[in-house]
């Protein structure tokens, strides 16, 4: 199983690179899987409000209702259609991805049980939605799909009457029947929305609408392939003859086959262990309990950042309890706390200006601290040269930490990847999503990407934080700069972690970082700057981090 | 990467995703059934008589019972089980002893099969015995039928209409 998941993790992280070159963190389609489902929702939602605005219950009116939009009325019916089956095609899609890529990153454990968990009825809502949809066109296709599951529900023995009989003559189907589908296929979808906001419901800042260019582009591909490719029946059913051949919506009707080839008990038997298995893959072996994060209040000011950068609530904000002039401090709930260490990575004691010598955030995971998780990275970190690097990857077994160029143009040599050692590969992948930082198109803001692999916080965004890092300028010429630069990048005419020359951090970054040694520089933290030694490749780590704490 | 460059990228992953949406959501086709055969399909739903025949009371039991309770028979719930035969070209594809539904078995037998065949000419043979007898049938029909390639022909009972139909 941990080889599989090894592969999958891999490829994805393979795949997620490319789409980070192609589309950029903000945009990339594998950070908004979860949103770009909830996307495609909405439009099958306001597509399916004007099909059905045109659509007749009827044994004969149904069909010719569809039939009369997508050819007569093909400019606007029949794209509404065509958008109808696509976006539920999409979300499909989207939702197994998602899936498998909360498995392959071994987020489902722990206290993330609860969003894995309800995450497997959505599944089967959403299938269920679609065989209703399907049906209600009723063409062959809905004429195979009606008889096959009622023959397959029918091995059950909880109905009266066989409900397949419904379906063994035109004279025995009525109108009413197609009324009563039209209601399930209203109500089941109601039913996955409340299931889903079930799902979110211990995900604190869930994002539930993609980037603004990613929805477009999903919506213009939708468009074109909807006018490219528009969705069409099969010809009317006819329950006087078989249908042989149908042409299967292989994301919802993939299973249907192996009725065919299995007997209906073997298939309900197939379905319930599949189900159950992945229902309770949060319990089954290896077990892993992590621990909790812990406060450190002598080092906790009651700054809020990483109650508000919990992407699960777990860390609260409670009156002072330790007599310290601070108001609030930071308690967590461990009952929810999947120790992702983000909540280490917002402390604004890991900057590296801060006043202690040791990195000591007010709040860190007791069985892996930030200081140690970042210890392994020394030496890849360490290697790499050039301009414009600085983008750290790798998040599980055998990742390769490389250092990737963050501005167009700029190139890094491949002396810049390592490989994290052993003991961090033992680590559950979510601990090193808080080195997953990188900044935004203009290099102003910074995000810390989650486990679910979205760009959720923006640190000292405008709205969250207050006012945005100045933009960047040019260093200012001096030897005060200079001093700033060889404090946090190493020296460079003397060998040192960074590299020969060190200098990997961008403009924006040495402009800080010169402007916090300033006397009566703002921020609690700047006056540590000045201190003697260091380690350059933990500042620039650090820096990477918490670039908000030096603006 | 140059934008151009990315926005080319972008665009073949769009186009990945369409082509993957737009030739799964109907293709490759699945062939559900052979286009030279035909099928016919058995279905029907009939309760048997009840296993123990309804009673008429006797006066004394009648007063016995609380007014409201005063049926004059007194039937047992449970049914007999139905007993099912079908011969095609005589040859014998179905013969089969059907329980009545429900816990209290109470409830009517139910019936579905379905017989695939090829198109042409077929005799067909339904038997069902509902009741105790142990030979015999209650209901019979023995009929010839033509049938075209995919022409579904379903057998059901319904015994207000004289036993078996053929629709």
């Amino acid at each position: 199983m941990n080889r599989v998941k090894n592969g999958m993790r891999t490829g994805f992280m393979w795949v997620e690179d490319w789409l980070d070159r192609a589309f950029g963190p903000a945009w990339n389609p594998l950070y908004h899987l979860g949103a770009l489902g909830f996307f495609y929702y909405w439009i099958v939602a306001a597509s399916g409000i004007y099909v059905y605005i045109l659509f007749d219950t009827g044994t004969t009116e149904a069909y010719d209702s569809i039939e009369y939009m997508t050819v007569e009325q093909w400019y606007l019916g029949g794209v509404m259609r065509s958008l109808h089956r696509y976006a539920s095609d999409g979300m499909v899609l989207m939702m197994v991805v998602h899936m498998l890529r909360e498995f392959a990153l071994d987020r489902y454990r722990g206290n993330r049980w609860f969003t894995w968990f309800t995450g497997v009825p959505v599944f089967w809502l959403v299938i269920a939605s679609g065989i209703t949809g399907y049906w209600l066109v009723w063409d062959k296709l809905a004429q195979y799909l009606a008889l096959a599951t009622t023959e397959w529900f029918d091995w059950l023995p909880i109905f009266g009457q066989p409900i397949a009989r419904n379906f063994l003559a035109p004279s025995l189907l009525d109108d009413r029947f197609f009324t009563l589908l039209t209601f399930m296929h209203i109500a089941v979808p109601l039913i996955l929305l409340l299931v889903l906001w079930i799902h979110l419901q211990r995900v604190s800042r869930s994002r539930i609408h993609p980037a603004r260019g990613l929805a477009l582009g999903t919506f213009a591909m939708l468009l074109a392939l909807s006018l490219f490719k528009p969705a069409v029946s099969q010809g009317p059913a006819d329950l006087a003859r078989v249908p042989a051949e149908v042409g299967l919506d292989w994301f919802y009707l993939a299973g249907y086959p192996l009725m065919d080839i299995w007997s209906k008990g073997a298939l309900w038997a197939f379905t319930a262990t599949i189900t159950l298995i992945v229902a309770v893959l949060p319990w089954l072996p290896p077990l892993r309990r992590l621990p909790a994060a812990v406060v450190d209040l002598k080092n906790c000011n009651g700054c809020t950042r990483c109650t508000e950068d919990c992407p699960f609530n777990a860390v609260s904000m409670q009156p002072r309890s330790d007599g310290l002039p601070f108001e609030r401090e930071a308690v967590v709930n461990a009952s929810v706390c999947v120790a992702c260490g983000i909540c280490a990575g917002a402390c604004p004691t890991s900057t590296p200006f801060r006043r202690a010598s040791d990195l000591i955030p007010g709040i860190d995971l007791p069985d892996r601290s930030l200081r140690q998780l970042r210890r392994p990275f020394a030496p890849a970190a360490s290697r790499p040269t050039g301009t414009g690097c600085g983008r750290l990857v790798g998040q599980g077994p055998r990742d390769r930490i490389r250092l990737r160029p963050r501005r167009r143009g700029a190139r890094c040599r491949a002396a810049g990847r390592g490989r994290a050692q052993p003991a961090l590969h033992r680590r559950p992948a979510a601990l090193l999503h808080r080195l997953r930082v990188e900044p935004r198109s203009g290099g102003r803001r910074l995000h810390h990407r989650l486990p679910q692999g979205r760009v959720l916080s923006t640190f000292r965004s405008a709205l969250d934080r207050g006012p945005p890092c100045p933009p960047a300028r040019p260093l200012p010429a001096g030897p005060r700069a200079a001093r700033a630069d060889r404090h946090v990048l190493g020296r460079p005419d003397r060998p040192s972690a960074a590299g020969p020359g060190g200098g990997v951090l961008r403009r924006g970054t040495r402009r800080a970082a010169a402007r916090a040694r300033r006397p009566g520089a703002p921020g609690g933290h700047a006056g540590g700057l000045g201190r003697r030694g260091g380690r350059p490749w933990l500042g620039r780590f650090a820096i990477s981090l918490r670039r908000r704490s030096t603006c | 990467m140059a934008r151009a460059l990315r926005y080319l990228a972008q665009a073949a992953v769009y186009l990945l995703i369409a082509v993957l949406l737009g030739v799964l959501s109907n293709s490759p086709v699945y062939r559900a059934f052979p286009r030279d055969q035909a099928l016919i399909k058995l279905s029907l739903v009939h309760s048997a008589q009840r296993k123990v025949p309804c009673r008429k009371l006797s006066a004394e039991e009648l007063a016995e019972l609380a007014p409201n309770m005063r049926k004059p028979m007194s039937c047992s719930r449970e049914r007999l089980p139905l007993w099912l035969e079908v011969r095609l070209d005589d040859r014998l594809v179905f013969s089969e002893s059907l329980p009545p539904a429900g816990l209290s078995k109470d409830g009517p037998a139910r019936a579905y099969h379905r017989f695939p065949v090829a198109p042409g000419r077929h005799s067909l043979s339904l038997k069902m015995r509902d009741s105790a007898r142990t030979e015999g049938y209650d209901y019979q029909l023995d009929t010839e039928v033509e049938l075209e390639a995919l022409q579904n022909l379903v057998v059901d009972f319904r015994p207000e209409s004289g036993g078996f139909i053929l629709r």
